[in-house]
C-alpha cells in the first residue's frame, strides 16, 4: 500500500463533527483550510515561531501547524469561526473592532483564540497575565498595547464588576 | 494555498501506539526510518526542513497514563515523558521540590509549545546548529553540513565532528538533580542517570537505542534541596537557550551538604560543572565564594558561533548565569552578584 494513501480523519471543529479523507502528513492547520474551508486560521512560519496558526485544543492554545489531526479524533477543536454567537461577535471581537486592536489582522484570529483561552480561565487578568498568555503570538503592526487595552475591556464588559471608566 | 509557498511535511505513514511496547517493536523493526512522536514541536519542524529520512512517524500520545505525575519531594517524584512542559511548569508539588525544573521547563519557548511539548521530547531535543537548522534550499544553496547531506563541519570546517549545540532546557536540570530516565525497548527497561543519556557528539548524542522509549523520568527525594535554572536568550519569551544554568544545592544544618550543576548550549552535551561546586559542601556560600566558584565553573563551556549572538559573549555570560543560578539557589538575590556588576563596568 502505498503512503500516499488517504485515512478517515474525525474531527470534532466548533462544535461540528467531520469525517475527512486525508494524508496522514497533513497538518490541522492544512486540514482545517484546505480540506474544511476554515480558512480564518492562518498560515505563518510553518515551524512553531510565530502562532498565527493558533487554535484552541480542548480549551488551550495550540499551535496547528505542528499538530497532528490523527492524535486530535477525541479533543474538541475551536477556531475564529466559531467564537461569534450567530451574528453576535463575541465581546473580544468587539473590543478589538472598536480600540483598533486588529491593523492588518493576520495575527487577530490566533490572539483573539489565545486571549479567550486565557480570559475563560482568568476572567480578570492583570496586565502581566495578559502579556505571559499572549507572548508567543507575534504581532508587527500594532505594537502590542492595543491588544492587551481590548483584551482588558472585554474581560471588564464580561464580568460582574462595573465596566472600566475608560468603556 | 500554493504548496510551493508552504513548508510541508514529508509523505509519511503516522501511527498510533497503543502501547510501549507496539512503540518499541514499530520503531525497533523499521530499519531506522522511523522515529517517535510526541508533542511534535521539535520534530515537525525539522521535518519540514528535511532534516530526518523519515517513512513512518509513531505517535506516543494515546499511551495510557502517558502524562502522569506522580510522587512528592519527600519520597521523590515520576515524571512520565508524556508530561507536557506546562503540567511540569505549573506542578505544585514539581514548583515546590523541584524548582529548578519548573522554571526550565517554563522557559522553555512560548506557552503554546509549552501546552503541546513534552519532558521527554525536551530531553531529546535534536542538538541544533545555524547552519543544520535551516530549509533545505538553504541548506543546498550554502553547502550541506555533516550533520545532514554533506560530508564537512560548517561552524569548524577542518572538525572530524559535529558541534551541533545542546539545547534542552529540562536536560541540564536533571542532570544537575541526578535523576534517572526510564528507558523501554523490544529488550526490556532499563534505568539510567540523566547524565548516562547524552554523548557528547552533534549527530550521536544519545544513548538511547533506536527501538527505546523514554518513559518517565525520576527525581530523587528533594527534602532539603534548594535550585534554581537560569537562561540566557535574545528574545524572553522565545528562543531556545544559548547558555543555560542548573544549580541544585542539597543542605544540612545551615550548610551545604551537596551542590551539582549542569549547562545547557555550551556543548553538544549538558555539560555537568558538579566538580567546580565541590567547595560549596560544609559551609553558608556568601557572595564571594560564589563568584570565586562561578568564574572557574565556565571553564568547561566551549560555545561556539553556530547559535543565535556571539560565541564569546555567551561565553562571557556563562560564568554570570552560573553565578546567578547559585546565588538564586542559596537565597541571594540572583542579580546582585559580583559578576553581573562587573559586566555593568
Amino acid at each position: 500500500m502505498p503512503v500516499t494513501d488517504k485515512v478517515p480523519v474525525h474531527l470534532l471543529v466548533n462544535g461540528e463533527a467531520y469525517e475527512v479523507m486525508v494524508p496522514p502528513y497533513k497538518t490541522l492547520l492544512e486540514v482545517l483550510r484546505e480540506d474544511l474551508g476554515l480558512t480564518g486560521t492562518k498560515h505563518g512560519c510553518e515551524l512553531g515561531e510565530c502562532s498565527m496558526c493558533g487554535v484552541l485544543v480542548d480549551g488551550k492554545p495550540y499551535l496547528s501547524c505542528l499538530a497532528m489531526p490523527l492524535d486530535l479524533q477525541q479533543a474538541e477543536i475551536s477556531t475564529v469561526e466559531g467564537l461569534a454567537n450567530g451574528n453576535e461577535p463575541h465581546p473580544l471581537q468587539r473590543a478589538f473592532a472598536e480600540l483598533g486592536a486588529a491593523q492588518c489582522g493576520y495575527c487577530t484570529p490566533a490572539m483573539l483564540l489565545t486571549a479567550k483561552s486565557l480570559l475563560d480561565s482568568n476572567p480578570r487578568p492583570s496586565r502581566e497575565a495578559i502579556r505571559q498568555a499572549l507572548a508567543g503570538v507575534l504581532c508587527r503592526c500594532t505594537g502590542y498595547l492595543k491588544i492587551f487595552e481590548a483584551v482588558e475591556l472585554a474581560a471588564a464588559r464580561s464580568s460582574t464588576s462595573p465596566p472600566a471608566a475608560h468603556v | 494555498m500554493d504548496p510551493i509557498l508552504v513548508l510541508r511535511l514529508p509523505r509519511l505513514r503516522y501511527v498510533q501506539a497503543r502501547t510501549v511496547e507496539e512503540a518499541a517493536a514499530i520503531v525497533g523493526s523499521d530499519g531506522g526510518r522511523a522515529m517517535l512522536i510526541a508533542g511534535g514541536t521539535d520534530l515537525l519542524p525539522n521535518l519540514k526542513r528535511r532534516q530526518f529520512d523519515v517513512a513512518t512517524l509513531v505517535s506516543l500520545r494515546g499511551i495510557p497514563g502517558w502524562d502522569a505525575i506522580t510522587g512528592d519531594p519527600q519520597a521523590g517524584m515520576s515524571l512520565s515523558a508524556g508530561a507536557t512542559l506546562d503540567q511540569v511548569a505549573r506542578h505544585p508539588a514539581v514548583l515546590s521540590g523541584y524548582r529548578a525544573l519548573a522554571q526550565a521547563a517554563g522557559l522553555v519557548s512560548t506557552p503554546q509549545i509549552r501546552y503541546m511539548g513534552t519532558l521527554g521530547g525536551n530531553l531529546m531535543v535534536d542538538p541544533r546548529c545555524n547552519y543544520y537548522n535551516q530549509t533545505f534550499a538553504w541548506r543546498k544553496a550554502v553547502g550541506f553540513c555533516l550533520k545532514k547531506d554533506g560530508d564537512i563541519c560548517l561552524v569548524a570546517r577542518s572538525s572530524p565532528r559535529c558541534w551541533a549545540v545542546s539545547s534542552s532546557d529540562t536536560a541540564p536540570v536533571a542532570v544537575a538533580f541526578a535523576a534517572s530516565v526510564v528507558l523501554q525497548g523490544m529488550a526490556g527497561t532499563r534505568r539510567v542517570r540523566a547524565a548516562e543519556l547524552y554523548r557528547d557528539d552533534g549527530i550521536d548524542y544519545t544513548t538511547r537505542k533506536r527501538d527505546e522509549v523514554i518513559t518517565s523520568v525520576e527525581f530523587p527525594a528533594a527534602r532539603t534541596t534548594t535550585s534554581a535554572y537560569w537562561k540566557l536568550r535574545r528574545r524572553g519569551s522565545f528562543d531556545f537557550p544559548i547558555v543555560g544554568a542548573a544549580v541544585v544545592i542539597w543542605w544540612e544544618d545551615g550548610v551545604v551538604r551537596d551542590a551539582r550543576g549542569a549547562l545547557s548550549a555550551v556543548g553538544s552535551h549538558p555539560v555537568d560543572i558538579s566538580s567546580y561546586l565541590s567547595s560549596l559542601r560544609g559551609v553558608h556560600p556568601d557572595e564571594r565564594l560564589i563568584a570565586e566558584l562561578a568564574a572557574a565553573a565556565d571553564k568547561p563551556a566551549r560555545p561556539l558561533d553556530n547559535t543565535d549572538l556571539s560565541h564569546y559573549w555567551r561565553k562571557r555570560m556563562t560564568r554570570v548565569f552560573i553565578e546567578r543560578a547559585l546565588r538564586d539557589a542559596a537565597g541571594l538575590d540572583p542579580q546582585a552578584g559580583l559578576l553581573t556588576a562587573q559586566l555593568k563596568s
